[in-house]
């Protein structure tokens, strides 16, 4: 883990009020797993003051590029969507474990199950899997098409279906109403997505390894300040925990109560 | 005596600090975290996160919020106990030849006493911090830092059971904060630690509901700068103990201006979560900042403000 200040190579709309931004520096070098996250401090081009945890959904090891998607809706997120290429943000990461990509073997199967923004370190998860040779299948839910994103480019990685809650693109609804109509094989199942999303997946860990990445708010990002903590599933009322930004964001389901 | 070759050194009671760059209970566990990141010999001193006698979970999540300025926390002093903190914790701390200040919490007098005995028996703790402030713990806490005889009996009870000296970290959410910080001098604390948070809230648009699981927090930060001086600089005027300064410290400049207010030393917490090496980087810039303004020895700047 380091803290850098990147330079800013791409800031761009790709879906309504969502974005992409690549950012260069030394830190890529340290990425070990897909679903590391970056906490960035964007607070010298917008006042905030705490640092924001962003997924990388993409690494670019050659360029020593790095790649995060965030919606722009809070007031540190719309301002960072005015940062301009060629600027400086001060990154602290990578940050927490990933995806655990030897939970399946080659020509095992896969299923990515994303919802929202959090289909974004599914990204270079599935690209990682699928170079081990892993066959992938990705199941994503957004809330309408217009905030649809990186379709085309899942597309070429593996089978991906589509739901969205008012129909507009692929069948109409939850990620968990397309599983039960495709009903897929898969010896692993990894998902990010919102919180109802990853409690109904919970449900499907009963004979095959599930590990979910989670979200929560956090403060210092390196496991000092407590801020990000969930009971242990083994203790769920009792004093033993687990930290999402330093054991996480990724657990195996069984490990944690969800939030 | 002072250190000439070294204008940043300062002794308080049980502490010989080689600067007054501390971090802030709460804002640095256990140190292990910050010390994968610089070297903790460089640091005044630690001040470590509040033990209590039981080991504590804490509150629900969302434990934090951001505010113009700063943040609210209500982590609700999530803990190990006492007895997993002296053995799993200070044995490490103490290799690192810089002194550590253990922050105490209870609901009871019985607690804070038992938690103040077992930790100030253990020789690596050169301090103890009592936190009876904390606004976030329902059960207790907060009582003995809103009511000075209260605060008073339990400095006295910790007193006769602690080896090393005892700091009390002062609410700012008092009407009259000198009347705490006279009422547990009297009652022999050997300095004063302040201020912690001011209570405060956040409700979300969306939901309509508070954003904090525990609805309150208690609000750190640089908006909270202005009370913090202003209390030290009355307070440092009516008690003769040294005050340990705290509250949205940022910056050489911003230690500079707690001590003119009257603080012998200062403590870091919320900016550690912004650039954690920010400690190491106030204690860099003090020396050359000293000099700009003419200061030799940074024990001049205290109760500078005040004093004619």
């Amino acid at each position: 883990m380091q803290k850098e200040n990147m330079l800013v190579t791409l800031n761009r709309e790709i879906a309504k009020q969502i974005y992409e931004m690549r950012l260069s520096g030394n830190l890529v070098e340290e990425i070990r797993a897909p679903g590391q996250f970056v906490h960035l401090q964007p607070g010298y081009h917008c006042g905030t003051l705490l640092r924001r945890p962003f997924s990388i959904a993409s690494v670019d090891e050659a360029q020593r590029e790095l790649t995060l998607i965030y919606r722009a809706e809070g007031a540190g997120t719309k301002k960072m969507a005015e940062i301009p290429v060629g600027a400086d943000v001060d990154v602290l990461g990578p940050l927490g474990n990933g995806f655990p990509l030897d939970a399946c073997k080659p020509s095992e199967k896969a299923l990515l199950v994303g919802g929202g923004v959090g289909v974004a370190p599914l990204f270079e998860l599935s690209k990682q899997l699928k170079r081990k040779g892993v066959k992938v299948t990705h199941v994503f839910g957004f809330s309408d098409k217009s905030v649809m994103y990186y379709e085309e480019a899942f597309r070429t990685l593996g089978p991906t279906y589509l739901a969205t809650v008012d129909g507009s693109a692929g069948t109409k609804g939850f990620v968990t109403d397309l599983i039960q109509s495709i009903e897929p094989e898969y010896d692993a199942m990894f998902a990010c997505g919102p919180m109802p999303m990853l409690r109904a997946l919970e449900t499907y860990a009963e004979d095959k390894p599930v590990y979910l990445s989670l979200e929560e708010r956090m403060g210092c990002g390196i496991g000092a300040c407590y801020a990000c903590v969930l009971h242990t599933a083994d203790d769920p009322d009792g004093a033993s925990y687990r930290k999402v930004c330093t054991d996480g964001p990724v657990f195996k389901v069984g490990e944690v109560v969800l939030g | 005596m002072k250190d000439t070759a070294n204008p940043l050194q300062l002794e308080l009671p049980g502490l010989k600090m080689k600067n007054p760059i501390m971090p802030a209970s709460g804002c640095f566990a256990f140190g292990k975290e910050y010390g994968a990141l610089y070297d903790l010999y460089m640091l005044g001193a630690i001040v470590l996160k509040a033990a209590t006698r039981e080991a504590r979970f804490g509150n629900p999540t969302p434990r934090v919020a951001e505010t113009p300025s700063g943040m609210l926390n209500a982590i609700g002093l999530q803990n190990p106990g006492v007895d997993a903190i002296i053995r799993e914790e200070l044995p490490r701390l103490s290799a690192l030849n810089t002194p550590i200040i253990a922050n105490i919490a209870g609901t009871t007098v019985e607690d804070y006493v038992a938690t103040a005995s077992r930790l100030s028996d253990t020789n690596i703790v050169s301090a103890l911090e009592l936190n009876i402030s904390c606004p976030n713990v329902k059960e207790g806490g907060i009582q003995f830092g809103t009511d000075p005889r209260i605060a008073a009996t339990l400095t006295e009870k910790v007193k006769t059971v602690s080896k090393v000296p005892v700091y009390v970290k002062l609410s700012p959410n008092v009407t009259d904060i000198v009347a705490m910080a006279k009422a547990v001098e009297a009652a022999g604390a050997d300095g004063l630690s302040m201020i912690n948070t001011l209570l405060g809230m956040r409700i979300d648009l969306k939901t309509m509901k508070p954003i904090l699981a525990n609805k309150t927090g208690g609000l750190s930060g640089p908006a909270i700068k202005p009370v913090a001086i202003r209390m030290i600089y009355e307070v440092s005027q009516a008690v003769t103990i040294p005050i340990i300064g705290m509250g949205g410290i940022q910056s050489a400049d911003d230690v500079i201006e707690f001590m003119l207010a009257g603080a012998s030393a200062v403590a870091i917490g919320t900016a550690n979560f912004i650039d954690p090496l920010i400690c190491p980087k106030i204690i860099e810039t003090l020396p050359e900042k000293l000099a700009a303004y003419g200061v030799k020895h940074i024990s001049e700047l205290i109760g500078r403000s005040w004093k004619s």
